[in-house]
């Protein structure tokens, strides 16, 4: 077993909850989370309707190994239609509130309609019921879980919600559960708030017990804990840095993308780096890292919890914002600083700390300030328009200004809340966009790692590092190492790091376990979970399988293999210093190998083959 | 030699894994909600800490239960509750002045911490070793190692101090 079995569906059209028994053999074939959610997702929505209209469903869904003691398996995904990019949007959080939804026992929510009046959900156990957001509409997520708190007399409750940003229409609104946790990318916050959702709030005492072999299981469980606690990275780096380990590494090899991606290598990474979050500060002594935090069930640990200088001019007249509090992370501290070359980290800290409090995928925000800063100091967007800011690369000031107009989605904080790409064309620059399929890049430079440039532009959420981190190979040499600046055999390294990733992402695991563990480390705890037989070989088998029926999902929406290409910046302007000057991505060099092993046409469509093969 | 379970808040990243063995040696369920230990996340601060029954030698909940339903575990001197004894009046969760033990509405009984019989599963669950089954004398041992390392050393040793003649007993007498 492992699933509860039960689904949750709410009509906020009609203003009401029931439960339904979930699809045991749509389980089978997408195991749980990601794949099963996109295959309900496939199955009840036409993939061309409005993102933001009531026809879209917005689905919150655990995997079977969430809420159990597999280390990680804390683990919940939002699956819905993305308003940023058109594509499926599928993301990803821990912290404890997947858990607590399973041991209410759920294995999902599906959301369908629109309610006439802003709502919140709240479940107990089996009781769930829809209730009236007037005391928490219109206020920041942080606000709101206070006031939840106080509302449901529970200190135990748990809680996602969306904030100001996605009220206001921000098209790249996160859900933020447990304060600073975060389904973060394409816009999932979006498309909540558009239903008139303020939040979930869930209470679960039943726990999760099904386990179809006990013995088994704990064995399983415990020799992957082991794993991960003798391997370098998810046994040391990430509890002491966290990902901010990648940092320094990054940007030696210059593939650090910098100043909307103009250049390879940021000269002030170090200053905003994990070690640096380590180095005591001046005023207090105290360095900007409070402690590590873990996630549920989380044996690894890598969670940042921070403090900003209470002198810094960010927050000095605001002592609200000087407790403890989620801490940058690699691709936050990135796109926040690298990618608009600010170097203050107590500036970072605050901009990641809105980010969370009014829920904003923090990298999308952070490129698009870059592209904006771009076209300010090229003078295609002038002071008035940004409403006085100057809008120049490094600097503090201006990162701040916007992240704050942005949460609140006020001034020119609007416009930056539509995303690069439309900015971009709306001033009439679209080539400055980095962004694939309108969803902005992560950290990592694809010249001079080859292989991310495939897997950005073949992912189905558009500009991703989480749906084939090929990094690992290519930079980290895990589980072998691949040469960066080679585009020969990255098509079959893509596919594969998708397909396994897709697994991941479908049992309630953390895909920060594939830094030591493969699918042979997986497969043990999934098949000792769960009713039938899990090999790697079947869950290979399920990933591609997802993968695919993702695909066809966008295909379906209107997407093409026209759509799966990078900026033109990435393809024609050589990278300037580091291992790869003078190169470019050659990702249109890898895509016909890449759709040839896929089973796609030349066009990048599915064969009828590949439909038959995977059962879609 | 009797053990006891050593908590060190600063070693927990507020993981639950404790919570999940606890729940799961004892109702065969992973449920936090049913956990004899409990990490508390003081969200503001930056901390976390696990807490539990820490088996009082004279136990408050013992001498309160009227019904004799709490008892000395010879082997390793946990105070168990018998189930089948126990009639839910909460008298000891009153009398605990720890609140570590619960009512479980379940069942109708209490639930505190037995020490597995000698084998805490949330020690062995603990990633980081914040949880440990030592020693009951050693159980602040190390708390006061660190404290005492931090003490100020002599920076080079140019002038040795010199022995003392010191005088215990009067050999006179």
């Amino acid at each position: 077993m492992a699933w509860t079995g039960n689904v949750l569906r709410v009509n906020l059209t009609a203003g009401t909850v029931a439960s339904e028994p979930l699809n045991k053999q749509w389980a089978r074939d997408y195991l749980g989370q990601r794949g099963l959610a996109t295959k309900y997702l496939a199955e009840e929505v036409d993939p061309t309707v409005d993102a933001l209209g009531p026809d879209n469903k917005l689905i919150m869904v655990t995997g079977p190994l969430t809420g159990t003691m597999a280390s990680t398996g804390g683990r919940y995904s939002v699956v819905t239609k993305s308003p940023l990019t058109g594509a499926v949007a599928c993301s990803n959080s821990g912290g404890f509130i997947g858990a607590e939804l399973k041991m209410a026992g759920w294995d999902m929510i599906i959301f369908e309609g629109k309610s006439p009046q802003p709502v919140y959900l709240s479940i107990q156990n089996e009781k769930a019921e829809l209730l009236p957001a007037d005391q928490i509409w219109g206020r920041s997520i942080w606000e709101a879980d206070g006031i939840l708190h106080k509302l449901h007399q529970d200190p135990d409750i748990r809680i996602c919600c969306v904030g100001r940003a996605a009220e206001a229409g921000n098209l790249y609104a996160a859900i933020v559960n447990d304060l600073h946790r975060a389904a973060g990318r394409s816009g999932v916050g979006t498309v909540m708030a558009s239903k008139h959702l303020k939040a979930v709030v869930v209470r679960g005492t039943r726990g999760v017990g099904n386990i179809k072999d006990p013995l088994r299981f704990m064995q399983a469980t415990e020799a992957g804990k082991k794993v991960l606690s003798d391997n370098a990275v998810t046994g040391g780096g990430l509890p002491q840095y966290g990902t901010q380990v990648l940092m320094n590494v990054i940007n030696e090899m210059a593939a650090m993308p910098t100043r909307n991606m103009r250049e390879v290598q940021f000269e002030g990474a170090h200053r905003i780096s994990g070690e640096a979050m380590h180095e005591p500060r001046q005023s207090d002594g105290k360095p900007n890292l409070t402690t590590n935090a873990a996630c549920f069930a989380c044996t690894i640990a890598c969670g940042r919890i921070a403090t900003i200088d209470k002198g810094h001019y960010t927050v000095q007249n605001k002592p609200e914002y000087w407790q403890a509090s989620g801490g940058l992370e690699y691709e936050a501290a990135w796109a926040l600083g690298s990618d608009t070359g600010v170097d203050d980290i107590n500036a970072l800290t605050y901009a990641n700390f809105l980010c969370n409090e009014d829920g904003m995928d923090p990298i999308s925000f952070g490129a698009t300030v870059a592209a904006a800063m771009e076209l300010y100091e090229m003078g295609a967007l002038t002071k008035e328009e940004t409403g006085g800011i100057e809008l120049k690369f490094g600097s503090a000031e201006a990162l701040t200004q916007c992240a704050e107009l942005t949460a609140h989605g006020e001034g020119f904080g609007k416009e930056l809340g539509l995303g690069s790409k439309r900015l971009c064309e709306k001033y009439g620059h679209p080539d400055l966009s980095m962004t694939v399929k309108g969803q902005e890049f992560p950290a990592y430079d694809p010249r001079g790692i080859q292989g991310m440039g495939l897997a950005y532009a073949t992912s189905n959420r558009g500009a991703c590092h989480l749906r084939g981190y090929t990094v690992s190979s290519e930079v980290l040499g895990i589980p072998e190492k691949t040469d960066p600046l080679a585009t020969e055999g990255k098509p079959e390294l893509v596919k594969a790091f998708q397909d396994a990733t897709a697994v991941v992402d479908s049992s309630g695991l953390c895909v920060f376990t594939t830094f030591a563990w493969t699918l042979d480390d997986i497969a043990p705890q999934i098949d000792a979970a769960c009713d039938g037989e899990w090999t790697t070989e079947y869950l290979l088998e399920v990933g591609e399988r997802i993968w695919n029926l993702e695909r066809d999902f966008n295909l379906r929406a209107g997407l093409t293999g026209k759509d799966d290409t990078l900026p033109k910046r990435l393809r024609k302007d050589a990278a300037n210093v580091g291992p790869a000057k003078g190169m470019v991505n050659d990702v249109h060099a890898m895509m016909p190998k890449y759709y040839a092993i896929r089973g796609w046409t030349p066009e990048g469509e599915l064969t009828e083959q590949t439909r038959q093969r995977l059962g879609l | 030699m009797a053990m006891a379970l050593q908590l060190e808040a600063e070693k927990c990243t507020g993981c639950l894994q404790c919570e999940m063995a606890c729940s799961y040696e004892n109702e065969g369920v992973f449920n936090p909600a049913k956990s004899r230990i409990k990490v508390f996340t003081f969200h503001e601060e930056g901390k976390f800490a696990p807490y539990t029954c820490t088996q009082c030698e004279e136990a408050w909940c013992m001498h309160a239960c009227p019904v004799e339903a709490i008892v000395v575990d010879m082997a390793t001197g946990a105070k168990n509750v018998l189930e089948d004894v126990c009639v839910g009046c909460k008298v000891c969760t009153i009398a605990c002045p720890f609140g570590t033990v619960n009512y479980e509405p379940d069942s109708g009984k209490v639930i505190k911490c037995d020490l597995c019989g000698g084998d805490p599963w949330c020690a062995k669950a603990c990633p980081t070793g914040a949880i440990t089954y030592v020693d009951d004398s050693d159980t602040t041992y190390e708390r006061m190692r660190a404290w005492a390392q931090q003490a100020p050393s002599a920076p080079a040793r140019f002038n040795p101090p010199q022995p003392k003649s010191v005088q215990i007993f009067d050999r006179e007498s």
